[in-house]
């Protein structure tokens, strides 16, 4: 249980932001200089806030009321560096056990060779940090604050330095560590691919402040914050599972409240769950069921919001069967099919729209972080 | 070519004992070289600029001023010389230890310079993650902030022992030069210059300092290469 109240001021900049977290991963999302980097460091003891409060399971770890502050290294919050910060004179080994020494000293060693197992890292442990790959080194940057047995991990865009493969690459072991290790984490980052991926919880925040906070279904699923999130890449977040494989065409069905989606064969077992991100810009709308239409996904719903956006398009939530859909139109087809909202449509959404980057692996064990919203 | 090797007993104790002082105003001038380097690098306190200035005099006032300086403060008289002296038995006038405290006196700036520039060279951050891998100052210190500046105290360390390989006013000034306790290479060569005959011997130790000074060179080049590799991690 994660609870931060932090007001900071830094030059012109001023941050004043307050989330809680009840464990799995809780994301902090905005642009560059929203003031996510200085909030994590302060939950890392690197910033000592002008006011504030954080406590982690309890333990109050800064609280200028009463004059706490506990240092960085008595905090064990991990902390994965967005350029790996891997100490440069020492091999890969020293480096993953430098913080679990001190660990192992307050008897809490863990299993090193799990660790070094689970990221993949076992070739690597003779070298040292100049020569290992930009995706090498976050991976044991993760190990090392792994070690340290941290309660808590904090990742300040961990993959921003990172090409699309290496980006690939690294993202299923954070799932692994928000899933197998069951450690809080907060993420910070700036990419809408990662976030929706990997969060629980995605805390939105804008110019210092917290502009929203919900379970990632919810925050991806609210028109209002597309100026927030990204209006490009903008896109629902549907909870599925594996329902079906059609080894004949190819094809894997997922099955989700808003109904059967048929996507590209995915190697995964029947009953697995699997997050899916369908992008506003692929859903078209229908007022009738379509008929000898290509597209293989076809789900009903009713229109529930129409956002109020300036240029040729808009975007409008749907309802279907519950579960938000977020489809991208122009405004002219919007007032030709005469959309307003809790008239009855098809959403249809093309198969080879689910490309990699839709699909989040398995969805988060920890169901949806209880959160709630508070200015500090 | 047999006089370049026939070293009178009076030449090998000076070249003996120009290595002694020269590695003890070294290793002397070494923690306290660190530690106002750390302090002028990290520390925010008053007077810290006029600091900054005193521990560079010697390198811009004449050499014998330094030496009488030193006369007048760490002399039998002076009151730091008598209050060693006394508490704890140190005694540096007209003694090798004088030598080898006017020696790492006058390369003081030359040492702490090449630490204090490395010092501000280390990403601090390194720093910042080792602090939340659970490690306290000290340690932070060092197994982080020493290793990396591991170079700039080896290029300090062979700067100041070169100097003192090489210092004369000061420590003819501070200790006279009393053959066997503080007559070093360039004092010797000094002497043998001013009586008649000498000139052959003077000429040997002239051979002597120039193959030390570039065997300290090569041996810095070489240490300090090899510490820079290890920093860059290659």
């Amino acid at each position: 249980m994660l609870s931060v109240a932090v007001a900071h001021r830094l030059g012109e900049f001023r941050l004043a932001a307050a989330f809680e977290s009840g464990g799995g991963l809780t994301a902090l999302f905005g642009r560059s200089g929203s003031g996510k980097t200085s909030l994590v460091n302060a939950i890392a003891g690197l910033i000592r806030p002008e006011r504030g409060r954080i406590a982690v399971d309890g333990e109050v770890l800064t609280d200028t009321a009463r004059g706490v502050f506990v240092p960085a290294r008595r905090r064990h919050v991990g902390y994965v560096f967005q350029e790996g910060r891997l100490f440069p004179h020492l091999t890969v080994r020293q480096n993953l056990l430098y913080g679990h020494w001190f660990a192992a000293r307050r008897g809490r060693a863990g299993e090193v060779e799990h660790v070094i197992e689970l990221l993949g890292i076992g070739e690597l442990l003779g070298r040292r940090p100049a020569n290992l790959s930009g995706g090498e080194k976050q991976r044991v940057a993760i190990g090392r604050a792994l070690l340290a047995q941290p309660r808590l991990l904090v990742m300040d865009e961990p993959l921003a330095s990172l090409d699309e493969e290496r980006k690939t690459e690294i993202l299923p072991y954070i799932e692994r560590l928000r899933d197998e290790f069951a450690i809080p984490i907060v993420y910070v980052s700036h990419a809408i691919a990662e976030v929706t991926r990997l969060a629980t919880t995605i805390v939105v925040m804008s110019e210092g402040r917290v502009a929203a906070i919900g379970s990632t279904a919810e925050i991806m699923g609210r028109i209002d914050l597309f100026p927030l999130t990204g209006r490009a890449e903008a896109g629902a977040i549907l909870n599925t599972r594996v329902a079906e494989h059609d080894v004949r065409f190819g094809l894997t069905t997922l099955r989700s409240a808003a109904g059967d989606l048929r996507v590209p064969y995915i190697d995964m077992r029947l009953g697995a769950q699997l997050r899916v991100r369908i992008r506003a810009r692929d859903v078209m709308i229908a007022l009738e069921r379509p008929r000898g239409l290509s597209a293989l996904n076809i789900l009903p719903g009713t229109v529930a919001e129409i956002s109020d956006a300036e240029g040729a398009s808009v975007e409008m939530r749907l309802d279907c069967g519950g579960e938000a859909l977020i489809a991208r139109l122009t405004k002219r087809s919007v007032e030709a099919l005469g959309l307003v909202p809790g008239r009855e449509v098809y959403a249809v959404i093309k198969s080879i729209a689910f490309d990699h980057q839709a699909f989040a692996g398995a969805a988060p064990s920890t169901p949806g972080a209880d959160a709630d919203t508070r200015h500090g | 070519m047999s006089w370049l090797f026939a070293f009178s007993p009076e030449e090998l104790t000076a070249i003996r004992l120009s290595l002694w002082v020269a590695f003890w105003a070294m290793l002397g001038s070494l923690p306290i070289g660190v530690a106002i380097a750390l302090l002028l690098s990290r520390g925010q306190f008053w007077g810290k600029s006029l600091l900054n200035v005193l521990v560079h005099l010697p390198l811009i006032m004449p050499p014998v001023v330094t030496g009488y300086l030193l006369l007048l403060l760490f002399g039998r008289k002076g009151p730091v010389g008598q209050f060693l002296a006394e508490t704890l038995g140190i005694v540096f006038a007209f003694r090798w230890t004088g030598a080898a405290l006017a020696c790492a006196v006058m390369g003081f700036p030359l040492l702490l310079r090449s630490i204090r520039l490395s010092l501000d060279a280390v990403d601090r951050r390194l720093e910042d993650a080792a602090g939340t891998l659970g490690a306290n100052t000290l340690w932070i210190f060092l197994t982080i902030t020493l290793p990396l500046i591991l170079p700039g105290i080896v290029a300090g360390m062979i700067l100041s022992f070169a100097r003192a390989l090489g210092e004369f006013g000061a420590t003819i000034t501070f200790v006279s030069n009393i053959p066997g306790e503080t007559q070093t290479l360039p004092t010797a060569i000094y002497m043998l210059i001013q009586v008649p005959g000498g000139d052959l011997a003077a000429l040997r130790l002239t051979l002597v300092s120039i193959a030390i000074s570039m065997l300290a060179l090569f041996v810095s080049e070489a240490l300090i290469e090899r510490a820079t590799r290890r920093v860059q991690g290659l």
